[in-house]
């Protein structure tokens, strides 16, 4: 049980298909495994749609994620927890306020009740953690084999607040590239679940920003666009925002905070950590003017304590790259997207 | 500072690009030295140390990405074996997405062929030992590699793992490096030679390069800073007239190498003339797997085989010979891309074209 | 084929051991380096240890690299 979370989840011992067909296998699924942790009173209604109080003022912003993570559970959170949080960050790149979500599940059948009961409570915990509401959700059960234990598919919404308007739109050469803490942390853990490597330091950062980025804002400082770097790490992130916006972005490779353990990892198995997701931080750019408020405002929030600046945005050339590493050494490489998954490899 | 650090210590680095500077101009021409290992590719992209070299000092890749030098019938007998339903195929991730004749393992497996990444060949074993199907482990890699391969039929055998083999297509680097230094079209003026590979067969391995061909080489490390140690020595070598081979990663490389590696490859595997893309046949380049463990050996399972097909306009061989510099290939940045590779080189992230795209393309950077 | 990296062998049997870098573990086999010690730096390369690093020599190695760094320094 998490913090904020007051019920207990239970799961049934064996998950059946029935308990996918909307029966009274459902019914008690829903009611004994998901209310307790999740319920709420626009949950508990349990009607097809849950019709919501009015939004506050500003632009309401909509985003939806689908989440296969393996292993479902690994040190630092589960599905349910990162499904949850990795919503909530989506809603929060665009500056808005994060308010309600909606949880689906597609569960394989056999799919273990410890491993429902988990990420129910997980999901539970981090909606308490980001101050939203799940108000919706549904339950679907495949055959055996069809599925990979558990999937989740979220939807999220939230409001911008009116005045506010961060995006790529906004980025201009100058402006300082940030990170709110190490890099990879999410990605080396999986990673070193699925090698077979152990590490008792080795944990996923996922974790709501909501409140960080609240921060950020409340700092004065002028934000001009914020990303998560989930799939493809901060590599991702920087690569696609500098094509975006046709500017040029400096990385300074000895700024990057990276855990020994996640830069243990990578070596190990030839991975790089600019390339592995984390589930638990920002990339903000900001004003250079604004550059260390706004690191100072990250750092004294919780879970920003390792914030640093990474790099530079500048104007970009004909024909130069838009993604340049200055390396630890003092040498200097473009960036690129890696094609296809991140494979270890032994060469 | 850790010993981490101080192999990758930004001032270290600078001390000895100054020294390099000084001993390039001592030289007073210019000079080619060649890495034959796809790790020292990787590293030196990684730290962009081929702009932090004098002009005149240049860094050439050979043939040491064991991807890239695989040869497409190799693939083609992969993707064969993996079509049989009692076949499950397991590799390292380096080799998921080299072009064959037809598809890369990639696709196969999307199209429902088992085909698995495994990061040791003792995982590999693993499989065989938890199914009912037939493992077969795609045995690439170079002498850094074999002994491990070696090392896993060992253990298949004391353990009584009948659904366990492979495909052999490992192969030696020196008879490669013969090949190299008799090519007339080949200017090099010294080698990087590999550290690792040193490390199991021995440095004394390359000492034919200096003592019958006149070529000097420094065995070296993989950090920025073993590299440019290497570099330096070279360049000291051609300005003095000295050609020798020499060992700069001594904490780990001894002349003769790991002797239970040797004797682990020499028990189950015997050299034999082997294929290389853009080499062709080098004589007592690869291993075979001795005939007292056929019943280790996939590649004498009968297939069908498409005629391999190498792409047309693809100069990989070129490459790899160290002949030309990526983008004198036609088909470099035209079709041929690391999203869409059509040769080898283009595959393996540290495959010669893979890196000059993603790293020295760019002009100034 | 040449990523290797330098593991710190924390305890073994008789074919396998337990190495650990900046504390991420790892199973090995030791089974081309029969004669390892616990303590002993090692060479893991896929999932197998093939060198022992010479401790004195790596210091030999550091202590040119200072020297090349302190250069710079005094510049």
């Amino acid at each position: 049980m998490g913090r904020g979370v007051t019920g207990s989840s239970r799961a049934p011992a064996t998950l059946l298909l029935a308990h996918g067909s909307g029966g009274r296998l459902t019914h008690e699924l829903v009611r004994d495994a998901f209310l307790p942790v999740l319920g709420n009173p626009l949950l508990a209604t349990l009607t097809d749609a849950a019709v919501l109080p009015e939004l506050p003022p500003g632009r309401p912003a909509l985003t939806t994620d689908a989440f296969v993570v393996d292993p479902a559970v690994f040190p630092g959170g589960d599905l349910g927890y990162l499904s949850v949080v990795g919503t909530v960050n989506d809603l929060t790149m665009v500056g808005a306020r994060p308010l309600w979500l909606t949880w689906a599940l597609v569960l394989e059948e056999g799919a273990p009740g410890e491993l429902i009961s988990t990420c129910a409570t997980g999901a539970a915990r981090a909606a308490a953690e980001a101050g939203i509401a799940i108000v919706a959700g549904d339950t679907k059960v495949v055959p055996r084999g069809k599925g990979d234990g558990i999937y989740a598919v979220t939807a999220g919404l939230g409001v911008v607040p009116p005045g506010r308007d961060v995006g790529d739109h906004r980025i201009v050469p100058g402006d300082a590239v940030l990170v709110s803490g190490p890099i990879g942390d999410h990605g080396a853990t999986i990673m070193a679940c699925r090698h077979g490597l152990g590490s008792d330091g080795l944990r996923s950062d996922c974790a709501s920003e909501a409140a960080l980025v609240e921060a950020l804002f409340g700092s004065g400082a002028e934000v001009h666009s914020l990303h998560d770097p989930t799939r493809g790490g901060v590599l991702a992130v920087c690569h696609e925002t500098a094509e975006r916006s046709g500017l040029r972005i400096h990385l300074e490779e000895l700024a990057i905070p990276v855990r020994p353990e996640v830069r243990a990892v990578c070596e190990v198995l030839g991975l790089e950590a600019l390339s592995l997701a984390c589930e638990g931080r920002v990339v903000a750019w900001v004003a250079a003017r604004d550059a260390e408020t706004a690191l100072a405002a990250i750092r004294r929030h919780p879970g920003g304590e390792g914030a640093a600046v990474i790099g530079r945005v500048a104007e970009r050339a004909a024909g130069e790259a838009a993604l340049v590493l200055e390396t630890a050494v003092g040498g200097r490489r473009p960036l690129d997207l890696m094609s296809g998954t991140d494979l270890p490899r032994i060469c | 500072m850790t010993r981490h650090d101080l192999l990758h210590d930004r001032a270290a680095v600078a001390g000895l690009v100054r020294t390099i500077g000084d001993a390039a101009a001592r030289l007073g021409r210019p000079a080619t030295f060649m890495e034959v290992c796809g790790t020292h590719t990787h590293a030196v992209a990684g730290a962009g140390l081929r702009r932090m070299l004098p002009a005149g000092i240049r860094l050439v890749s050979g043939p040491g990405c064991p991807v890239c030098v695989t040869p497409v019938g190799y693939l083609d007998r992969a993707l064969a074996l993996a079509a049989r339903p009692v076949t499950a195929l397991c590799t390292f991730g380096d080799l998921m997405r080299v072009p064959s004749s037809t598809v890369t393992l990639e696709q196969a497996r999307a199209e429902g062929r088992d085909v698995r990444v495994v990061y040791s060949p003792r995982d590999a074993l693993a499989v065989a030992q938890g199914t009912d199907r037939q493992v077969v482990f795609l045995a690439v890699g170079f002498e850094t590699t074999t002994p491990t391969i070696a090392a896993v039929l060992a253990e298949a055998e004391t353990s009584g793992t009948p659904n366990f083999q492979i495909l052999p297509g490992n192969k030696l680097i020196p008879p490669a490096m013969l090949a190299l230094v008799d090519d007339p079209n080949l200017e090099v003026d010294g080698f990087l030679l590999p550290g690792h590979v040193s490390v199991l067969a021995g440095w004394e391995a390359f000492r034919f390069l200096a003592e019958e061909h006149g070529v000097p080489g420094a065995v070296v490390g993989f950090a920025p800073t073993d590299i440019l140690r290497g570099v330096l020595e070279l360049l000291e070598q051609n300005a003095s007239g000295r050609c020798a081979i020499v060992n700069l990663y001594e904490s780990v490389v001894s002349p003769r190498g790991n002797p239970t590696a040797a004797a682990l490859v020499d028990r189950f595997f015997e050299p034999t003339n082997d294929s290389w893309r853009g080499f062709g046949e080098i004589p007592g380049s690869g291993l075979a797997l001795r005939p007292e463990w056929a019943h280790r050996d996939a590649s004498r399972i009968p297939v069908d085989l498409p005629p391999a097909r190498e792409p047309a306009g693809c100069r990989c061989g070129d490459v790899l010979r160290g002949l030309i510099d990526p983008p004198q290939c036609p088909l470099f940045d035209a079709g041929c891309s690391p999203a869409t590779p059509v040769g080898a080189c283009m595959v393996s992230s540290e495959g010669t074209c893979s890196a000059w795209f993603r790293h020295e393309r760019w002009g100034a950077a | 084929m040449c990523l290797a990296i330098p593991m710190r062998l924390m305890e073994r049997s008789e074919i396998e051991g337990v190495v650990e870098l900046d504390g991420v573990r790892r199973t090995v086999s030791l089974m081309l380096l029969p004669d390892a010690e616990v303590g002993q730096h090692l060479l893991i390369h896929a999932g197998y240890a093939i060198g022992a690093i010479d401790e004195a020599e790596a210091q030999t190695t550091l202590a040119l690299l200072r020297e090349f760094a302190d250069a710079m320094v005094d510049l």
